[in-house]
């Protein structure tokens, strides 16, 4: 009897795809997530409850559907501070439409054609006059909200029509809410194309480096106009959602929401810098911002201090990896 | 290069007397010397907070954390002197330097050792420190009848004919004037900004001189954050929430290049001044005072659209019709 040596193992790749997905920032994400997620079960009772949960989706699906867009902005190598304020505007006009007696789809017609208007307006700006994305959307942010308090004032638009409030209250299925349901399809329409199609290559392209893709032949300008117009689209549909679930319109609606957003973008692991970054990421941290603040709400924290533990994860987050290399580097 | 600075601020306030021409057409006695030293005393708190702002976008960073800080400390100093109503004011404004400086090298340390880019760095701290004031405060308001005479009554009296306040601005931007144009850290400042690379080579510490603007800057949060309660005679946690956009607009409005290395004291100084002369002006000419920030909004890009205009000049042409095509 002898031994038959075993096979020699020939790796048809080298292992390095296990060890990063490992390491990766996704996986960093889902240990966080599921870390929150534990501690939340713990420190109350409600928390694991399928209401709950489906009440916790509404902390996120809205900005989270403006970060898809948002990301791959951010990937090209600009920035949309504005967001909010499109939301503040596309929600007036919709508040105009209802007081001229329009029905539920013009209604939502209207806050989708406005914030791409929105969007579009922003994009001629820095791509046809080559201006600063952070400096024009400070301006934008300014004007759309401004024009948002010219026309309303201290006052609020009310008396939506009832079928309208179907798209920030409504449920598709037990306690899947329209709102969670747009999220996801957003998800996987923004992953399909930002990881699976040429567009998607050319924006990463854009963001490491514009001059090399524009001279590879890629539209720089163009691309990145179509990313203006997609933000403000997908600003435009949160401003429905929104404006839907409160039922009414406020000048100061959504104030602060661009922060929020860029922080879930952030803290995805898409770079800020530009040219790196995914939309699992995304998808990944705007659940665990929800968590967050959902969970704090249950153990009645006050947004505000909230508003601080999103900031340390934010910072811890994006330092971890960086200290962790370096203590290996140095050792 | 410096005629052309020049050039752009002499335009700026050239805009700036215009504006005032068009404001006296209809409301003539605004501008009253009396009323323009009032717009400009109502000015000083945008005033220094944009050229604490000023230094760190020179360097190609900036600080969204101004306006949280200024809440914090100010925060501190009101509860101090509710508290103990007999700590001197110098000794609170020394305080308030302090506590800005604290939150400050925060952001500027973050920036230097952990090469983190200091939009998400003061995005962060822009949170964290609002809620810290609440922890701090527990939510709590401190009132006018909290504060000492003294604490309200500082920055009122007139000195010269001149409010105690306008004089603080106008120290702050003589100090900024002779730091920026007289002094190697503002020569620095500059060159980080216009080639960083180049700086290391011409052995700046680029690391180090970004913490320093850090610590500027965050040392303005903290001298407005007491200002601001002042001013205002109330401390809580709403206080100049949101304003950081404000600072950055007055910077932009001033010509200061948010890609960094263009822009003066005079530049950030008139483009504050020019929001200020907005706001003031917008009730006496009986226009809803919600009209202004549309305006200021308008004011922004079409001072993003002229500065860039004049930059495009300067031979970086290659670039830009790339980014732009």
């Amino acid at each position: 009897m002898t031994d038959i040596p075993a096979p020699r193992h020939i790796p048809d790749r080298l292992d390095k795809p296990f060890r990063s997905a490992i390491f990766s920032w996704e996986a960093l994400l889902v240990v966080v997530a599921i870390a929150i997620f534990a501690i939340n079960s713990f420190a109350s009772p409600y928390f694991l409850d399928p209401y709950s949960l489906s009440d916790l989706t509404f902390n996120f699906t809205e900005k989270g559907l403006i970060a898809f867009a948002m990301a791959l902005l951010i990937i090209s190598g600009e920035i949309d501070l504005s967001v909010a304020a499109i939301i503040a505007l596309a929600s007036t006009m919709m508040g105009m439409a209802v007081q001229a007696g329009a029905g539920t789809p013009v209604l939502v017609l209207i806050g989708i054609v406005v914030g791409l208007g929105c969007g579009a307006f922003n994009g001629l700006l820095v791509t046809r006059l080559g201006l600063p994305s952070i400096v024009v959307t400070i301006g934008t942010m300014s004007l759309f909200r401004g024009i948002a308090f010219i026309i309303l004032g201290d006052q609020a638009y009310k008396g939506y029509p009832e079928s309208f409030a179907f798209f920030g209250q409504g449920y598709v299925w037990w306690v899947v809410s329209f709102e969670l349901v747009l999220f996801l399809i957003a998800a996987v329409v923004y992953w399909f194309l930002l990881h699976r199609t040429s567009f998607g290559r050319r924006v990463f392209a854009i963001g490491n480096n514009p001059v090399a893709a524009q001279f590879s032949g890629v539209r720089v300008g163009r691309i990145k106009f179509i990313l203006f117009c997609l933000t403000g689209l997908m600003s435009g549909i949160a401003s429905v959602l929104i404006t839907s679930r409160l039922g009414s319109t406020r000048p100061s609606i959504a104030q602060g929401y661009e922060l929020e957003v860029i922080t879930m973008v952030v803290l995805g692991g898409v770079s800020i810098l530009g040219g790196a970054g995914s939309i699992v990421g995304v998808v990944l941290a705007a659940f665990i911002m929800g968590l967050v603040t959902f969970g704090l709400g249950l153990l009645n924290v006050p947004g505000i201090v909230m508003s601080i533990f999103i900031g340390l994860l934010l910072i811890i987050v994006i330092a971890l990896p960086i200290v962790w290399r370096r203590l290996r580097g140095s050792s | 290069m410096k005629a052309f600075l020049k050039y752009r601020e002499i335009w700026l306030a050239a805009a700036i007397i215009v504006l005032i021409g068009l404001i006296s057409t209809r409301f003539p006695a605004f501008a009253d010397p009396g009323n323009l030293r009032q717009v400009f005393n109502d000015t000083s708190i945008l005033m220094i907070l944009a050229l604490g702002q000023m230094v760190v976008i020179l360097t190609r960073s900036i600080d969204l954390s101004m306006a949280s800080n200024l809440c914090f400390s100010g925060m501190v100093v009101a509860m101090l002197n509710a508290a103990h109503p007999a700590i001197p004011i110098p000794l609170l404004i020394v305080i308030a330097l302090a506590v800005g400086l604290v939150l400050g090298a925060i952001n500027g340390l973050l920036v230097w050792r952990l090469n983190i880019p200091s939009i998400v760095v003061t995005l962060g701290t822009l949170t964290i420190y609002r809620g810290a004031t609440f922890v701090l405060s527990g939510g709590a308001w401190v009132n006018a009848d909290k504060m000492s005479p003294d604490f309200i009554g500082f920055q009122r009296a007139a000195f010269l004919g001149i409010p105690v306040l306008s004089w603080i601005a106008i120290l702050v931007i003589a100090l900024f004037f002779v730091l920026m144009t007289r002094t190697a850290l503002g020569r620095s400042i500059y060159a980080i900004g216009v080639n960083p690379t180049a700086s290391v080579y011409t052995g700046i510490d680029v690391g180090r001189t970004k913490f320093i603007v850090f610590c500027i800057s965050g040392m303005i949060g903290g001298l407005a954050g007491y200002l601001w309660i002042s001013r205002y005679v109330i401390a809580s946690v709403e206080v100049a929430n949101g304003y950081e956009l404000n600072i950055i607009a007055a910077c932009v409005i001033g010509g200061i290049s948010i890609a960094g290395g263009i822009g003066s004291v005079g530049g950030a100084v008139l483009g504050a001044l020019f929001l200020g002369i907005i706001s003031n002006a917008l009730p006496v000419i009986n226009i809803s005072p919600f009209w202004q920030m549309a305006i200021s909004g308008s004011a922004i890009i079409l001072a993003v659209v002229l500065n860039a205009r004049g930059e495009r000049q300067q031979g970086r042409i290659i670039l830009r019709k790339v980014e732009a095509a």
